[in-house]
C-alpha cells in the first residue's frame, strides 16, 4: 500500500460517506462526483489510462450532471427535514454484513481465488481498441444496439403528444 | 543554427535539471522536471490571455465602427493591466443566501481542468509537458470537469438568472461535446493513436508545395470546420454565448461573482478557447510544423503560436460578425445538423483510407462531404417559413 493509494482511498471513501450523509441533495451529488473522480484516480494509479479517463469522461462529465439535473428538476434541491437514518437501520446493517460475509466466503472458496495470477499485461489504449474491434466486436455491437434503442425510447418519451 | 533556436527551451530545461541534480536528491528530480515544464504554461498562456482581451476589444471596436480602449498605455495596449488591478482590488461580494463553500470552490474547480488540458498540448518540437499514450482522451476527460464547475457556480449563487445560465451552459456543452469528440475521431482513426505527438508526426511530411496536414483532405476539412464550430460552442463564445446572453439573463452563471473570482471565470473561458484552438491546430493544422518546407528553419514554437494567434483573430472576427442563436436553433443545429454530418464524416474518412491515392478518392470524398451538407441543409430548411419577420407591436 503506497502513500498515493492511501490518499486516493481516503478521498474516495470520505466523499462516498459524504454523498450518503449530507442533508442537501445537491451537495450529495457533488460529493458523489468527487467519489467518481477518486475511483478514476485509483484506476490511473494502476496504470489503466483508458479506463481512468473514460471513468472521468462518463461519470464526472455525464452521470454526475445527470444526477444533478434530476435533483433540480424534481425537488428543487432544498434540504429535507427527514431523519438521516431510517428506523430500520439496525436490520439493514445486519443484512448488509451477512450478504458481504456470504459473498466474501464464496469468493474465497471459489476456484477464482485459487487461480494463478497472470502477470499484469501492459495494456495500451491501442491494444484495448484492437481487442474491442476483433475479439469482442459482437458484444460491442450489441451494446451499441441497446444504447440506440434506449436513445430512441428517450426521444419518443420526450416527444410532444399530438393533439387530435 | 536553426536547430539551436528550435530546441533552446528544451536544452535550457535539461541544463537546469542537470544543475539541480547536483543539489537535490534523485527522488525529487521527476517532480522538478514536471514543475519546470508547467511553469512556462502557467506564465505564457495567461499572458496571451491578457493580450487577447485588448486585441479582442480593439478588434470588436473596429468592427463596430468605434475606437475600443485607447487610454491606457500606447494605443490602449496596457488596458489589461488596468483591468487586472481593478479585479484584484474590487470588493469580493458573496450573496447572503449563497452556498458559501460551493460558491467559493466553483471558480477554482473551473480553472484547474483548463490548465490540466494544456499538459498534452505540444507547443513545439519536443515541447509537450506530458506525452501521454491517451492524450486526446485525457484532454476531453479533464474538459468534462468544467461542466460541473459551471453548475456549481450557477446553483450556489441562489439566483434564478445564474441557475438558468448554468442550465443553458450545461445543455449546450453536453450537446456540442458529441460532435466535438466525434470530429476528432476521424483523425484518431487515420493516425491510429491518441497521442498528440504522434498525431503531429503523421502530418510532418510535405507533398509538393502543400504540407500533409489533415485539413487538406475532404474529411479533414469537414472535420476541422465541424470541430471549430463545436469548439466555439464548447467555450461558450459568440454566436453560442447563450449561457451569458446579456439581453436575456444578464450574465448567466457567473452573475453573482465579483472581483477576482469573476476574473477567474473570464480567465478560464479564454484559456479554454486557446487550448481547444491549440487542439484544433494539433489535430488538423499540422501542429508546430511550418506551412512550407523551406520555412521549417524558423523555430517550431513560433509556428504554433502564429497559428494560435491566427485562430484567435478568426474567433474575434466571428464574434464581431455573427448574431447570437436562439436556444431552439442551438439545439437543432447540434442534434439535427452537426451530428449527422460528423457521423457521415467518419464514413468519408473510412472510404478515403481504403481507396487508392489519386483523383478518384478526392472526387468521392468531396462529393460525400458537400452532398451531405447540401442535402441536409435543404432538408432542414424545407419545412421552415423564411421571410422577413413581421412584428405586431414593435416596428
Amino acid at each position: 500500500m503506497t502513500i498515493t493509494f492511501a490518499i486516493i482511498a481516503f478521498v474516495t471513501i470520505t466523499a462516498t460517506v459524504a454523498a450518503m450523509s449530507l442533508r442537501n441533495l445537491v451537495h450529495c451529488a457533488l460529493a458523489s462526483a468527487v467519489a467518481f473522480g477518486g475511483l478514476a484516480a485509483a484506476y490511473l494509479q494502476l496504470d489503466a489510462q483508458f479506463v481512468g479517463f473514460a471513468q472521468i469522461l462518463v461519470y464526472v462529465g455525464a452521470i454526475a450532471i445527470l444526477i444533478v439535473f434530476a435533483v433540480l428538476l424534481t425537488r428543487g434541491g432544498e434540504p429535507t427535514e427527514e431523519a438521516l437514518f431510517s428506523r430500520t437501520w439496525l436490520a439493514g446493517t445486519a443484512i448488509a454484513v451477512v450478504v458481504f460475509g456470504v459473498l466474501a466466503w464464496t469468493i474465497r472458496n471459489s476456484f477464482v481465488s485459487q487461480r494463478e495470477t497472470t502477470p499484469v499485461p501492459d495494456a495500451t489504449v491501442k491494444e484495448i481498441g484492437d481487442v474491442l474491434m476483433n475479439k469482442y466486436v459482437l458484444p460491442l455491437e450489441v451494446i451499441g444496439l441497446l444504447l440506440t434503442a434506449a436513445l430512441i425510447g428517450a426521444v419518443i418519451i420526450a416527444l410532444k403528444e399530438e393533439r387530435k | 543554427m536553426s536547430e539551436t533556436f528550435d530546441q533552446i527551451f528544451v536544452n535550457l530545461k535539461h541544463w537546469l535539471i542537470g544543475l539541480l541534480s547536483n543539489v537535490l536528491p534523485e527522488s525529487l528530480l521527476p517532480l522538478v522536471s514536471v514543475i519546470l515544464s508547467l511553469i512556462p504554461i502557467m506564465a505564457i498562456f495567461p499572458g496571451l490571455f491578457a493580450i487577447t482581451t485588448v486585441l479582442e476589444r480593439k478588434g470588436l471596436g473596429r468592427i463596430q465602427n468605434r475606437y475600443g480602449p485607447n487610454r491606457v498605455g500606447p494605443f490602449g495596449f496596457l488596458q489589461f493591466a488596468a483591468d487586472g488591478v481593478k479585479a484584484l482590488i474590487k470588493e469580493d461580494l458573496v450573496p447572503r443566501a449563497a452556498d458559501k463553500v460551493i460558491h467559493f470552490l466553483a471558480p477554482v474547480v473551473l480553472v484547474i481542468p483548463v490548465f490540466l488540458a494544456y499538459t498534452v498540448l505540444p507547443v513545439g518540437r519536443n515541447m509537450v509537458a506530458v506525452d501521454m499514450d491517451a492524450g486526446v482522451l485525457f484532454f476531453f476527460a479533464v474538459g468534462a470537469g468544467t461542466e460541473l464547475a459551471v453548475f456549481m457556480a450557477g446553483w450556489s449563487s441562489r439566483n434564478k438568472y445564474s441557475l438558468l445560465g448554468a442550465m443553458r451552459a450545461i445543455a449546450q456543452m453536453v450537446s456540442y461535446e458529441i460532435p466535438l469528440i466525434l470530429s476528432t475521431v476521424t483523425v484518431i482513426m487515420m493516425v491510429g493513436s491518441l497521442s498528440t505527438v504522434k498525431i503531429i508526426e503523421a502530418q510532418s511530411t510535405y507533398h509538393g508545395l502543400l504540407p500533409d496536414w489533415f485539413v487538406f483532405t475532404p474529411w479533414g476539412l469537414a472535420g476541422f470546420i465541424l470541430f471549430m464550430i463545436s469548439a466555439l460552442a464548447e467555450s461558450n463564445r459568440s454566436p453560442f454565448d447563450l449561457p451569458e446572453g446579456e439581453s436575456e439573463i444578464i450574465a448567466g452563471y457567473f452573475i453573482e461573482y465579483s472581483g477576482f473570482k469573476f476574473a477567474l471565470f473570464f480567465l478560464a473561458e479564454y484559456l479554454g478557447m486557446f487550448v481547444i484552438s491549440g487542439l484544433g491546430i494539433t489535430l488538423f493544422l499540422g501542429g508546430w510544423h511550418a506551412p512550407l518546407e523551406c520555412l521549417e528553419v524558423f523555430p517550431s514554437y513560433l509556428w504554433f503560436f502564429a497559428k494560435l494567434i491566427t485562430m484567435i483573430l478568426v474567433l474575434i472576427w466571428v464574434r464581431g460578425t455573427v448574431p447570437r442563436l436562439r436556444m431552439d436553433q442551438l439545439m437543432n443545429f447540434a442534434w439535427k445538423f452537426m451530428l449527422p454530418l460528423v457521423l457521415l464524416n467518419l464514413i468519408t474518412a473510412a472510404i478515403w483510407h481504403y481507396m487508392a491515392p489519386g483523383a478518384a478518392r478526392w472526387v468521392v470524398g468531396f462529393s460525400i462531404v458537400v452532398g451531405s451538407y447540401m442535402l441536409l441543409g435543404r432538408a432542414l430548411f424545407s419545412g421552415q417559413h423564411l421571410a422577413k419577420r413581421t412584428y405586431r407591436y414593435a416596428e
